[in-house]
């Protein structure tokens, strides 16, 4: 086991998730087969290969800093669950 | 107990771009709420951002500006947390592979040189800004600064008081500045500063647990906050008590830090490369491109005016502590090659004036061209110096020529020696009891000859020839 139910616990509250007691079994278990699925990979030599953070060959994908214009505040708020004047509105954050 | 502070700072600066960092959407500032927003920065699902070249452009700048290591190839990474002002639930920064590493920038105290280490410099979008309601358990999310271009600057905990930490955030800020990619407004948000602070045993070589300083938005009040701090810590560690590593935040109004809630779990970010955005590659040329667009930087120049125009250093420091400012001050001594002079004038006046309406260099009403002409009236023998006083203050205030105000008042110089020999010679038959007595050697009556001169050419007799007239005149000859 790479993975404990504990671990399953931590990630899940960072990610904001709730999750049942038979769920935590069963994600455990799962996230476990993954874990050993992905170790394969570990089997490979990759001495010397620069590490890489993308599987394509692209670079310097840029946009000039030119203006265009925004959505406006009225469509910027409309799939809000909830907005108030020009704002969106959210349960206090601080006390 | 001798204690050593360590202090290390972090500085955001908001680059001056005209749109984010990742989107087009407009950075400016005070614009209705939420109106500066598209499907990028609102983070809806299935949006591809895009960098803004001008963003790498710009940290290149600061990065050869702090003798950074630019990176040849770097990258972004989402930083993992949530709270309501950012959108997506991450933030894109940069983690692994920064733009720029390993640089330092000299400070300089009581003429001494101290070389503070730049960690790294990195790119990232600023979030959204929190309105919280006084009444409800409620809050508002205005999400117009959400993805504005920041720099990170990430100092080493080079330095060892408050003075210097301030000296450091001084120096930096005129940097950005100077390179004109950062507007350096403290109050608006655009340059901001935390701090870690720790305190060890003079002869302790590991650092103390440091605490982390926010909420400080002006060079005064991170002084404050890291000389509060620091003797908290002095008297946790004198009565046995341990410091905490913990975030507090500087309370202007009370003048003290105060720990800050915790947002519950420790900060475990989960940092992972963002897959939207390829690498950023750096080769050299770009990088000549943009070390051949540097401006003159700050301390460059300081010692350029000191070396070339003989000015002090004292002098030399406010002159260049803005580049308009030292713009200004070449502009006039190029029209009218008097660097000293040129210096007093804007040290003294210009700057008094503008200090007192808190104006800037920028829209003085004296340009550089009327004042490098009043230096010359002076230097020519047109007005004395006495007179120009008069003449700079209703420049300032007409925005007039120093020709036209001299011309209007009547304050040309009298330099005619034969009219200025006859006016003398009426107030040396007029006073035959003062003549007797500076000729029996009580010279200290000179003073009054000189005033009697001046009263009788309402200032404008050239003090100079008055001095050596009198002089001749009263001694007989």
């Amino acid at each position: 086991m790479k993975l404990s139910t504990s671990d399953v616990e931590y990630v899940a509250k960072l990610a904001r998730l709730e999750v049942t007691e038979p769920e935590k079994e069963m994600f455990t278990a799962q996230l476990n087969d993954i874990l050993l699925y992905i170790d394969k990979l570990n089997e490979l030599d990759t001495t010397g290969v620069a590490p890489m953070t993308h599987a394509i060959a692209v670079q310097n994908a840029f946009r000039e800093d030119k203006v265009l214009e925004s959505l406006g505040t009225k469509k910027a708020l409309a799939n809000a669950p909830d907005a108030r004047g020009e704002f969106f509105r959210v349960p206090k954050v601080i006390e | 107990m001798e204690f050593e502070t360590v202090i290390g700072l972090e500085v955001h600066a908001q680059m001056l771009t005209d749109t984010k960092i990742f989107c087009n959407c407009s950075t400016k500032f005070g614009g209705a709420p939420n109106s500066h927003a598209c499907p990028v920065c609102l983070g809806m699902p299935g949006v591809l951002p895009v960098l803004n070249k001008k963003v790498v452009e710009f940290a290149m700048k600061m990065a050869l500006a702090t003798n950074c290591t630019i990176n040849p190839a770097n990258s972004f990474a989402r930083k993992n947390y949530f709270y309501p002002d950012l959108p997506k639930g991450y933030q894109i920064s940069q983690f692994a592979y920064p733009i720029a590493e390993h640089g330092h920038i000299w400070l300089e105290a009581n003429g001494r040189k101290r070389k503070i280490g730049i960690t790294r410099i990195h790119m990232e979008e600023d979030a959204g800004k929190l309105i919280h309601d006084e009444n409800q358990p409620a809050s508002y999310v205005d999400l117009n600064r959400t993805g504005v271009p920041l720099i990170e600057i990430v100092s080493e905990p080079d330095m060892r008081s408050p003075e210097e930490a301030a000296e450091y955030l001084k120096r930096l800020h005129e940097i950005l500045v100077y390179l004109e990619i950062c507007d350096g407004n403290m109050e608006e948000g655009s340059f901001r500063c935390d701090a870690n602070v720790s305190i060890r045993p003079r002869d302790q070589h590991e650092f103390g647990t440091r605490a982390e300083l926010k909420n400080m938005n002006s060079f005064r009040n991170v002084q404050r906050a890291l000389e509060y701090e620091v003797k908290r810590q002095q008297y946790l560690v004198e009565n046995g008590q341990a410091v905490i590593q913990e975030t507090r935040l500087w309370d202007d109004a009370q003048g003290v830090t105060n720990p800050m809630r915790s947002k519950e779990e420790a900060h475990d970010y989960r940092y992972f490369p963002d897959p939207d955005l390829v690498p950023v590659v750096v080769d050299g040329a770009w990088v000549e491109e943009i070390r051949a667009g540097m401006p003159e930087l700050p301390l460059v120049r300081r010692e350029r005016f000191i070396h070339d125009y003989q000015i002090p250093a004292y002098d030399a420091g406010v002159l260049t502590a803005e580049k308009a400012l030292a713009d200004y001050y070449e502009d006039v001594v190029k029209l009218c090659g008097k660097p000293k002079q040129a210096s007093n004038w804007v040290m003294g006046d210009v700057l008094r004036f503008l200090n007192e309406e808190k104006r800037d260099i920028r829209s003085c009403p004296i340009t550089a061209g009327a004042l490098a002409d009043m230096i010359r009236l002076i230097e020519e023998g047109t007005i004395s110096g006495k007179m120009a006083k008069d003449v700079i203050d209703e420049m300032y205030r007409t925005g007039k020529s120093p020709q036209e105000i001299i011309e209007e008042r009547g304050l040309v110089q009298i330099t005619d020696e034969g009219a200025l020999a006859a006016t003398i010679a009426g107030i040396i038959d007029a006073s035959p009891g003062q003549v007797k007595e500076y000729r029996s050697g009580k010279e200290k009556i000179f003073g009054f000859f000189v005033g009697q001169v001046m009263k009788a050419t309402q200032g404008k007799a050239n003090p100079k020839l008055v001095n050596d007239l009198l002089k001749k005149m009263l001694a007989g000859s």
